[in-house]
């Protein structure tokens, strides 16, 4: 009983995350029908910017709170502008050209921005100095840091204040107008131009938080860890119903949860054939059979192919 | 194009054009060999291998318009084959004609039931699932070392049994009527002749009625089922049709190298073949030929850049390798932003084309 527990805590608080990524895909997506390819490497970059304050100011001993808050800052305003410049570039001019298109400039820029990071921070693991001393709550049994539910309460609020946003702000309203037709809206009075740059600016800020996030968690940082990350983040989009802002948040607990289950009891299920060095599978299973099963995820409408 | 409207209007010019071509290619190892020394015949040997490679992604996405992240796992599971069925790993020696064509069909087998469920989802869905199911099978080549050892994970196998042409192996030196081959001289004429059965089948294939559903498919597959396509068989046939093009290289790969280990098979590798389609020009065979060709040559290349940013700057600066990434990306991004349809496009039949030449 302890284990489950223990995995329902670590997996919600993985999957708070999962849901923050999720959200930067479920919302270009919405609206453009485009995969982002390269948001989980604006993720990344946020992780390693956010490292590199903290290694910078850790040193020059400024209180921790203060350090996060720094280090939140300059990582979601790097990542703002990164999404910005790589929608104005590398997106907008395709918009009208065929689906394959702009999927595969996403490739590029994935690549780029990998390779970018590599050149400025190296191939290396990079440590994350200590910072906070998280204390350790008593569950059942099982062991919740303070550090997890910070993190969970954070994702849960950010995601809390987009749907508040998205339903009831001004521009929110135009988000939604744009995603369900753009030429209409457009007659409406909305600049969709204007609307498309705001969500990727969004999405990228959200995803600089959940880089930070992740930076805390495991520690470390490395120019490769955007590849996984935003791999399980989509795989949660779709799970929720891709384009469904509530659907990605629910997906990623659900991921979440999922994989730290199936990690942990797989070594007892199978009599220790297989271990935990599986657990990357799990989600590539779960995107598999979503699709294969229902493809317009838990929360999406069915229908409408817009192709 | 005038030019080629001489050669082609002419026929003894064009024989002569075609024999011009083959004598270069009979005798590029030893030119090669001459002027730049034997490790680039290596390279001319990998690049044959991509130009397979290439061919058969092109029918998947060049074709049929199906964007594949995951097409080096056929090339994967084609090189495993081989390896694992001609090597000491279960002290197994069975002969290239029976593997070669194992290794396709046993990738033609894992492309249709990749395909069979996912086939009927929307263009970008496929790629991500292609995608996962690349990466599913680096983890499973990784990890199948227990409880049974199968691939030996990430060690690789090693010693796999070079390919035998009549008792005579293809990694030794021959000599034939003064003539010295080495091994890569041997191996490139065996790849010489699959990659130009390769060039061959996809020619064929693409005018054929076949390949004008694929096409049909691709530019609206809505359209095509309307005018009495079967979309998914055809899609499906795509799918294995490539995977097969895969698993052959895969098996020529694992014989000419001697040893497969799961990192010869990331997604980056996917995506290289998929960069060398798209910069060539999607849905041209001979675009697709010179892509491959360039973007395995010109990597090597790049080699040189270490020494010469030593010499001039004082310390390498940019990782070779990693300047070689970040080419690449830039390339797909400018590609697709400032020429879409390749380095050399295809050149559409269309109607009006078809009405000048009084058909």
């Amino acid at each position: 009983m302890e284990i489950f527990t223990q995995q329902l805590i670590n997996g919600l608080v993985l999957g708070s995350i999962y849901a923050l990524v999720a959200l930067g895909y479920t919302m270009v997506y919405g609206i453009l029908g485009l995969i982002n390819f390269a948001h989980g490497d604006i993720t990344m970059v946020g992780a390693l910017v956010a490292l590199t304050v903290v290694q910078a100011l850790a040193a020059a001993g400024v209180p921790a709170p203060l350090v996060l808050v720094l280090a939140g800052g300059c990582a979601i305003l790097v990542c703002s502008l990164l999404g910005l410049s790589i929608e104005r570039v590398a997106y907008r001019p395709l918009r009208r050209a065929p689906r394959l298109a702009p999927l595969i400039t996403a490739i590029g820029i994935s690549i780029l921005l990998q390779y970018t990071a590599a050149l400025i921070w190296g191939k290396q693991y990079i440590a994350l100095p200590k910072l906070l001393e998280p204390a350790a709550i008593d569950i059942a049994g099982a062991q919740l840091t303070t550090l997890q539910l910070a993190i969970f309460v954070l994702a849960c609020g950010i995601m809390a204040l987009l749907l508040w946003f998205i339903k009831a702000s001004r521009m929110g309203r135009a988000m939604r107008a744009t995603e369900q037709n753009p030429d209409v809206a457009g007659l409406m009075g909305v600049n969709v131009d204007t609307v498309i740059a705001f969500t990727f600016v969004v999405g990228s800020a959200i995803g600089a938080v959940a880089g930070l996030m992740v930076v805390l968690y495991y520690g470390i940082g490395h120019y490769f860890m955007g590849f996984m990350l935003g791999l399980k983040a989509f795989t949660a989009a779709v799970l929720g119903g891709i384009g469904n802002v509530g659907g990605a948040v629910l997906g990623g607990l659900l991921l979440g949860v999922i994989e730290s289950m199936a990690s942990g009891y797989i070594g007892d299920l199978t009599g220790g054939v297989l271990g935990s060095n599986y657990r990357d599978i799990f989600a590539f299973l779960v995107l598999v059979l979503v699709l294969v099963v229902k493809p317009s995820g838990l929360l999406g409408q069915s229908g409408g192919d817009r192709a | 194009m005038n030019l080629s409207a001489k050669v082609s209007g002419n026929p003894q010019l064009r024989w002569a054009l075609w024999a011009a071509i083959a004598l270069l290619l009979l005798t590029l190892p030893f030119a090669t060999e001459a002027l730049f020394g034997r490790s680039w015949v290596r390279i001319i040997d990998i690049a044959l291998l991509f130009v397979m490679l290439a061919l058969g992604l092109n029918i998947v996405v060049g074709f049929a318009g199906l964007l594949d992240l995951g097409y080096i796992a056929f090339f994967a599971v084609g090189a495993y084959g081989y390896a694992l069925l001609a090597s000491p790993q279960f002290a197994v020696h069975w002969p290239f004609y029976v593997l070669l064509p194992l290794g396709a069909a046993a990738a033609a087998v894992f492309g249709i039931l990749l395909g069979a469920p996912t086939l009927r989802l929307r263009g970008d869905y496929l790629a991500i699932v292609t995608l996962g199911f690349g990466e599913i099978i680096r983890v499973l080549l990784n990890n199948l070392n227990r409880p049974v050892n199968i691939t030996n994970g990430p060690r690789g196998i090693t010693l796999i049994d070079p390919i035998q042409l009549g008792g005579v192996s293809l990694a030794q030196t021959h000599e034939i009527a003064g003539i010295t081959l080495p091994a890569v001289h041997n191996y490139y004429y065996v790849f010489l002749f699959c990659a130009v059965l390769t060039i061959a089948i996809s020619l064929r294939l693409q005018h054929s009625r076949i390949g004008r559903a694929w096409m049909a498919i691709r530019d609206d597959e809505l359209a095509a089922s309307a005018m009495g396509i079967h979309t998914r068989n055809l899609k499906l046939l795509a799918f294995a049709m490539g995977a097969t093009f895969g698993g052959v290289a895969g098996g020529l790969f694992a014989s000419f190298q001697g040893f497969v280990s799961p990192a010869s098979f990331h997604l980056i590798d996917s995506i290289m073949v998929l960069s060398m389609v798209v910069l060539g020009g999607m849905g041209n065979v001979a675009g697709v030929v010179l892509g491959a060709v360039l973007l395995t040559v010109l990597p090597e290349a790049l080699r040189y850049i270490g020494p010469l940013q030593q010499r001039l700057l004082g310390e390498v600066l940019i990782d070779p390798a990693d300047l070689r990434m970040l080419l690449f990306g830039l390339a797909l991004v400018l590609m697709m932003l400032l020429r879409p349809e390749g380095l050399w496009p295809v050149r559409r039949r269309s109607a009006k084309a078809e009405a000048a030449h009084g058909r």
